[in-house]
């Protein structure tokens, strides 16, 4: 059990910096046999400490299958992610996890997978991404829906291009502000759902990024037809134990930790539209 | 209390201190009430004889002020600022240090507290409730909370019934008092010239046994049993139901947070004194050497700018979604996480609230009018 207890050593094996603010790292448990037994789902996030600054929560990128590294793309943003991304191979950590719920992957199988996120992409989303072209043959079409505030702050440029180019996947991305250069809409995201083009009666759609957009996201979405019970979104909120004790991450009786952060829309609707919670 | 008169026992008043003598033959540091900074507490008895008569305290909203029992009994207070809380829920712990080598390796060691078997001698329903409450929480099953079980194993708990409730007090409408019902070792109702003795547990049982106590009398239950339902009878405050939940929660745009948030500080008194409040913050504090850190568990509040801290971004970031999360978690979504209300009808909130906030007007308010 990783989960439970003070985090375990684990060494970063590599370290990508993707932008100016993003960096992956690949980490492995200093103790193989963890390693060997650690088991998770796209979806679900572990606990990373920095010795002396603290734990954050951060989602699991790789693939569930990889079995010799987990991976981790993190913004450098406060105290301990900025931490982090002063890490360089070799360099030690803890890690607690898997934690939470992870995303439908079952029921994906067979049907369209329709991924919407917002802001600078959400690694929960490119989990998912990564997953289903892993496996391409187990899904219907794959819809990319991604809107940013400023075109710079689309990361992964070449990743989008590439996704756009691949069958049966349509890559829909807006900036409200574009630039020299911008290869994609314009406007606002919600403009794009009207392009999207999937099966609403065998299709899964998955959410991650600002409230705002999400609930926008969500109208568009069942307006399209998509069943209310075929859409899923991963919620943040602020976290220090990540199994259920602190109560940071309450969201009305759910602790996002342990019942999400993958939730249902029908989960959590009411009480996303009331802002305070 | 009362559901086997027959097992009932009576401990003449001048025997109490044999009660203590005897826990404290079987190791327990036993905890007894005192008068600490103008309030009641909780501290260590030096011996048998240390346990204060004649406490009592006046309270209402913003208010608590000392006063003294005009018939000198043991137990006629209602409550002070804290529960039993601090007993198993240290308001500041260690969970875990990090251990860091030269060569930058890492080593992760838990830390628990040591055993010290504790006897609490004056807890009140309204605590027992509560006590209940966060055994749920930190002892859930496949996540037992270490710390907490370590301390909660090691408890011995001496009940009493409330004779004189504060006007604070609204345990009869919530449930949960003033007669202790449940989760004690012993439950004591403070008559006259003694006390009716009821054992919750084997262990309660067998201190009760070596004090070789005479049966209590029919009268004696009886008068225990008539003082509890007076103390019931005397409770002025109440909540207008069990399961708020839902009415609550059609509240929630509802003006009266508005003006509430404008009284409220935000100190998060509340949360402080609350028996049932469970949120708590961990940080990391390295020593000075570079080769340990300690991974520290301290109380936390719904109040604080913290609590709903994302990067760039507050969930909660002013009091109004603050009062509003704190009330409707306490009396409507506790009910979804414990299958019952988080509040006891203790009063501390309303007690130790500086601008004496009453959270029974406040639901009074938010429920009568109707929607929005
Ligand atoms: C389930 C989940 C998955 C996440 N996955 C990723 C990911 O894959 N990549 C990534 O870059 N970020 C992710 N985040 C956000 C990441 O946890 C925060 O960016 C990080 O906690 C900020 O910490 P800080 O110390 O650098 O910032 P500060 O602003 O200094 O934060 C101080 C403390 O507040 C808490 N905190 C601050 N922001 C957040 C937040 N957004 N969510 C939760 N707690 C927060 C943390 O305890 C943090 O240590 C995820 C958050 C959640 C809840
Ligand atoms: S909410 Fe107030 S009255 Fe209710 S249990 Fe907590 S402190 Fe006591
Ligand atoms: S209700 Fe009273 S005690 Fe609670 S935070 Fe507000 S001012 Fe402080
Ligand atoms: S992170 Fe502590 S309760 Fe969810």
């Amino acid at each position: 059990m990783l989960d439970a207890g003070p985090p375990h050593a684990a060494t970063v094996v590599a370290r990508v910096q993707e932008s100016p603010t993003i960096f992956t790292l690949q980490l492995r448990f200093d103790d193989a046999a963890a390693q060997a037994a650690y088991r998770f789902a796209p979806g679900q996030f572990n606990m990373l400490y920095l010795y002396g600054a603290g734990e954050v929560p951060v989602s699991i990128m790789s693939d569930p299958e990889e079995r010799d590294v987990i991976g981790h793309a993190i913004r450098a943003q406060g105290r301990v992610t900025q931490g982090l991304a002063r890490l360089r191979p070799g360099d030690k950590v803890g890690v607690r996890g898997p934690f939470g719920r992870g995303w439908p992957l079952q029921e994906m199988s067979g049907c369209d997978v329709v991924l919407v996120t917002g802001g600078l992409g959400c690694a929960p989303v490119v989990s998912v991404i990564h997953y289903v072209l892993r496996r391409r043959e187990r899904f219907g079409k794959l819809v990319i829906v991604q809107g940013v505030k400023h075109a710079e702050d689309l990361i992964w440029h070449e990743q989008y291009a590439r996704w756009a180019a691949l069958p049966d996947t349509q890559v829909l991305v807006a900036a409200s502000e574009g630039g020299p250069l911008w290869p994609w809409h314009v406007g606002r995201v919600t403009d794009l759902f009207a392009l999207a083009s999937f099966d609403p009666a065998c299709a899964v759609a998955m959410m991650c990024g600002p409230e705002g957009m999400m609930r926008s996201a969500a109208d568009n979405l069942l307006a399209r037809g998509l069943p209310r019970t075929r859409l899923y979104l991963s919620m943040e909120r602020n976290m220090q134990c990540a199994v259920g004790r602190c109560g940071h991450c309450q969201f009305g009786g759910a602790f996002v930790c342990r019942d999400g952060p993958v939730f249902q829309w029908g989960e959590v609707e009411t009480l996303l539209a009331h802002k305070g919670f | 209390m009362f559901s086997h008169p027959d097992r009932a026992a009576f401990l003449p008043l001048a025997k109490l201190p044999s009660l203590v003598a005897e826990l404290m033959a079987r190791g327990y540091r036993c905890l007894g009430p005192a008068k600490e900074n103008g309030a009641i507490v909780m501290r260590e008895l030096e011996s048998p004889e240390g346990l204060q008569r004649g406490l009592q305290a006046e309270q209402a909203p913003g208010r608590y002020r000392l006063t003294s029992d005009p018939h000198d009994r043991y137990f006629a207070w209602a409550n002070g600022p804290q529960a039993i809380k601090p007993q198993t829920f240290a308001p500041q712990e260690s969970l875990w240090r990090a251990e860091r080598d030269e060569a930058g390796g890492l080593r992760f060691v838990p830390e628990l507290p040591a055993v010290v078997k504790r006897a609490v001698i004056g807890v009140r329903a309204c605590d027992l409730a509560a006590l209940a409450v966060q055994d749920a929480h930190f002892l859930r099953t496949g996540r037992r909370d270490a710390q907490y079980a370590q301390r909660r194993e090691a408890l011995f708990l001496v009940a009493v019934q409330c004779a004189e409730p504060a006007a604070t007090c609204f345990c009869a409408s919530t449930g949960d008092g003033p007669t202790p019902a449940f989760g004690y070792d012993l439950s004591l109702a403070e008559l006259k010239d003694g006390f009716v003795v009821v054992s919750g547990s084997d262990e309660g049982q067998a201190v009760a046994a070596a004090l070789d106590l005479p049966a209590a009398s029919a009268q004696q239950i009886e008068a225990a049993q008539r003082q509890g339902e007076a103390a019931a009878a005397a409770q002025t405050r109440s909540l207008p139901g069990r399961k708020l939940r839902d009415v609550l929660m059609s509240r929630l745009e509802h003006p009266r947070w508005d003006a509430v948030a404008a009284r409220c500080l935000a100190c998060g008194n509340c949360t402080a004194v609350c028996p049932t409040c469970f949120c708590h913050a961990e940080a990391d504090v390295p020593a000075l050497d570079g080769r340990t850190s300690d991974h520290l568990r301290t109380w936390d509040s719904c109040f604080g700018e913290a609590h709903g801290h994302l990067h760039g971004f507050n969930v909660r970031p002013d009091i109004r979604t603050r009062y509003r999360q704190w009330l409707t978690h306490k009396l409507a979504t506790w009910h979804d996480q414990f299958g019952r209300s988080g509040c006891v009808g203790c009063g501390r909130c309303i007690a130790w609230c500086p601008v004496g906030i009453d959270l029974t007007e406040e639901v009074a308010a938010l429920v009568e009018v109707g929607p929005p």
